[in-house]
């Protein structure tokens, strides 16, 4: 048996011992997380012979015999937390401590009315009908396999549903904390009312000790005419495995920006898929990969302009040093019905080291006639004359070239929806660039 | 041949038969020059004679390779040290095309340029608040809009903001030895009397410069007191101020000290 089929049969088998507990609540449940069961069991881990999965070898993560947390609260206390917080960053905070939700270390603030982040374990105990229509009904689990195997473990994560024309004055900060070695299915679902507009922040971070498999699936609706900022941060330990699958869909007129920051981790595989369903919707796709060490940052992206009118705006902006590996592979498909689209896609990367590495490949896939498509992607290193210049004005080296990296990275960080976490997210880079520069050669 | 008539100061650069290339072809044949403080000195030659590889090799610029020779600041030796440890030391280098740097506003770059002197020197550094006040008064020196301060260095910036911009950086971090490589190019007169202005506002007994520039106009308005004429990368005469005129009257030609130097850059 190989090393992935090991793994398969590892999780199949935590399934079938918890399946008594996972069993309770209602029926549609159990049959949405039975279907994903027997998906993932077909499936199994993706093979490095299938073209998506080329540049992920997940045979570091098949070795590791990783369980669930065990019931029971979190042995997590403030003062840890409160070291991983942003500074200067005060808003609603719901916290799940390997996978389950931490009331004693959450700050649930209402966002607007009586809307608030819960956790989806107390939803679906206490009324599940507000749970029924989008759960799991936005995200295809075959999209890959992880999909599938979040959805077999569906237990706890976020909901965010946000009724029609509701406005939150400010965004949620949803803290995923891994505090030990172990396996999490972390699960974000936000729903965006039609004419609502909403922030979520979805965090991941570990303890300085943790090292495990984080396995994220996270589901947006934005109804018509709505808005969504959507950030999505990994920060977990030099240990972790992250894969993080988002699967957007948008209506009529709305519009999302997803905002990826990969930061940290030991492989980080980002899949982000997009719809624009219906006519007018605007997607704004940015993200941030940072690697060191021999770390894998991974992305894929799908954006599938289906309907006419759509506007989707992709930059994908890599910072490797080290023997650190990125990769891009984004795909935009525009179907037949989807005249007028404007796309427009963006990868340019910066290599730190001689050992770092990029894989772009940005890729249009157009059934349309009247549409405006571009990409392009490029790799290069930091501007000798920059370099020189801050140089001259007595700017040390490794200060000069951090503040060229953050510069370049700055058009992410800028767009980010509150200004507070662009600043706070600007000295984390600062500590990572730091930190691999540190170690040139990545013998970490 | 440099004209060495003490104005009184002690030597703040010297250089002593200096050599040195650029992309593999050798620029600066044997130059001797030593400028004292308080005195401004003034650089002209036709382009490709070596003024640019010149500044490079005072400011450090990786570059230009010294190959022969001697750079001595404030008695002691260059040779070996960082840009940014020149600039510690009190080197300045107006560049003749400021770089752009996206993402890097212009207020964050020259905070981090000043704490970094002030920290070299013991002093305490700078607090955003504590800058910006600082670098309010300077601008109005050089009559820049303060609005450039929040964007991106010299990113959009027009040529004479972007030269404007180099003198605002000179001004903050008042250096002892300046070099102001081709500050005028591409200048109209309004412009360049700003620049010329601030330049003139940094004049000291303490400090010197050293002004490169291929023409005369910019010395109506920064007096010399050395002109240097450099030709194929050696100093083919120098005089006084009256010099430039006679530059600008009789062009370069009379002055060449071998054939015109064939692929030299400049």
């Amino acid at each position: 048996m190989s090393a992935l089929e090991a793994a398969r049969d590892h999780y199949l088998g935590q399934l079938a011992a918890l399946r008594t507990s996972l069993g309770e609540g209602p029926a549609w449940l159990a049959a949405l997380r039975e279907e994903a069961r027997e998906t993932f069991a077909a499936e199994g881990f993706p093979h490095p012979r299938l073209e998506e999965w080329r540049y992920t070898n997940l045979a570091g993560l098949a070795k590791l015999r990783l369980e669930l947390a065990p019931p029971g609260p979190a042995r997590v206390s403030e003062a840890e937390l409160e070291g991983l917080a942003f500074p200067l960053f005060a808003c609603s905070n719901t916290t799940f401590v390997d996978g389950r939700f931490a009331p004693e270390l959450s700050v649930p603030r209402t966002l607007a009315g009586e809307l608030r982040v819960e956790s989806l374990a107390e939803l679906r105990a206490r009324a599940p009908e507000r749970l029924e229509p989008h759960l799991g009904r936005v995200a295809s689990l075959k999209q890959h396999p992880f999909a599938s195997l979040n959805t077999a473990f569906l237990d706890d994560g976020a909901a965010l549903v946000v009724p029609p024309g509701a406005t939150a004055v400010q965004p949620a900060h949803v803290v995923f904390l891994a505090s030990r070695e172990g396996v999490q299915h972390p699960r974000v679902l936000l729903v965006a009312g039609a004419g609502s507009r909403v922030s979520l922040i979805q965090d991941h971070v570990s303890l300085p000790a943790a090292a495990g498999f984080t396995n994220s699936l996270t589901e947006v609706l934005a109804g018509p005419g709505a808005q969504v900022d959507l950030v999505l941060v990994q920060r977990e330990g030099a240990g972790n495995f992250h894969v993080s699958n988002l699967q957007v869909r948008q209506e009529r007129d709305s519009r999302v920006a997803v905002h990826t920051l990969s930061l940290g981790g030991r492989l980080v595989r980002n899949d982000a898929v997009a719809v624009l369903a219906d006519e007018g919707a605007e997607l704004a796709l940015r993200g941030l990969f940072v690697g060191g060490g021999s770390q894998l940052v991974d992305n894929h992206t799908l954006v599938d302009h289906a309907m006419p009118r759509g506007t989707s705006r992709e930059l994908y902006k890599g910072i490797l040093g080290g023997r650190a590996r990125g990769v891009f592979r984004g795909r935009v498909v525009v179907r037949p019905d989807a005249q007028r689209t404007d796309a427009w896609q963006s990868n340019p990367n910066v290599l730190l080291s001689d050992g770092a590495e990029v894989d772009s490949k940005p890729q249009l896939e157009i059934y349309a006639d009247d549409v405006r498509c571009s990409h392009g992607s490029s790799i290069g290193r930091l501007d000798d004359d920059a370099l020189f210049y801050l140089r001259t004005r007595g700017i040390a080296e490794p200060a000069a070239r951090e503040i060229l990296t953050l510069g370049f990275a700055a058009e992410i960080l800028l767009a980010l929806p509150a200004p507070a976490l662009g600043e706070a997210l600007s000295e984390l880079l600062g500590e990572r660039l730091r930190g691999l520069s540190a170690d040139p050669e990545g013998a970490a | 041949m440099a004209d060495r008539r003490p104005r009184g100061g002690e030597v703040v650069l010297e250089i002593k038969g200096l050599h040195a290339s650029a992309g593999g072809a050798a620029i600066l044949k044997g130059i001797d020059l030593a400028v004292r403080a308080g005195e401004v000195h003034a650089v002209m030659g036709p382009n490709g004679s070596g003024k640019s590889t010149l500044a490079g090799a005072l400011a450090g610029r990786p570059a230009v390779e010294i190959t022969a020779g001697e750079l001595l600041f404030e008695g002691e030796p260059l040779a070996g040290l960082a840009p940014e440890e020149r600039a510690r030391r009190g080197i300045f280098l107006a560049f003749q095309y400021p770089v752009e740097i996206p993402g890097v506003t212009n207020a964050y770059f020259m905070k981090a340029a000043l704490n970094a002197l002030r920290r070299h020197r013991g002093e305490e550094e700078l607090d955003a608040m504590d800058f910006l006040a600082l670098a309010r008064q300077k601008v109005s020196l050089v009559d820049m809009d303060e609005k450039l301060l929040n964007r991106a260095v010299n990113e959009g910036f027009s040529g004479g903001e972007k030269k404007r911009n180099e003198v605002l950086q000179m001004l903050l971090l008042e250096p002892r030895f300046a070099i102001l490589d081709e500050t005028d190019s591409g200048l109209d007169i309004d412009a360049l009397r700003i620049v010329a202005n601030g330049v003139n506002a940094l004049r000291s007994p303490r400090r010197a410069m050293i002004v490169i520039t291929h023409y005369q106009r910019l010395l109506e308005y920064i007096v010399p007191d050395f002109v240097h004429v450099l030709v194929d990368g050696q100093i083919a005469h120098s005089g006084g101020k009256e010099l430039a005129l006679e530059l600008e009257q009789k062009g370069y030609g009379w002055l060449e000290v071998a054939p015109a130097g064939a692929g030299a850059a400049s």
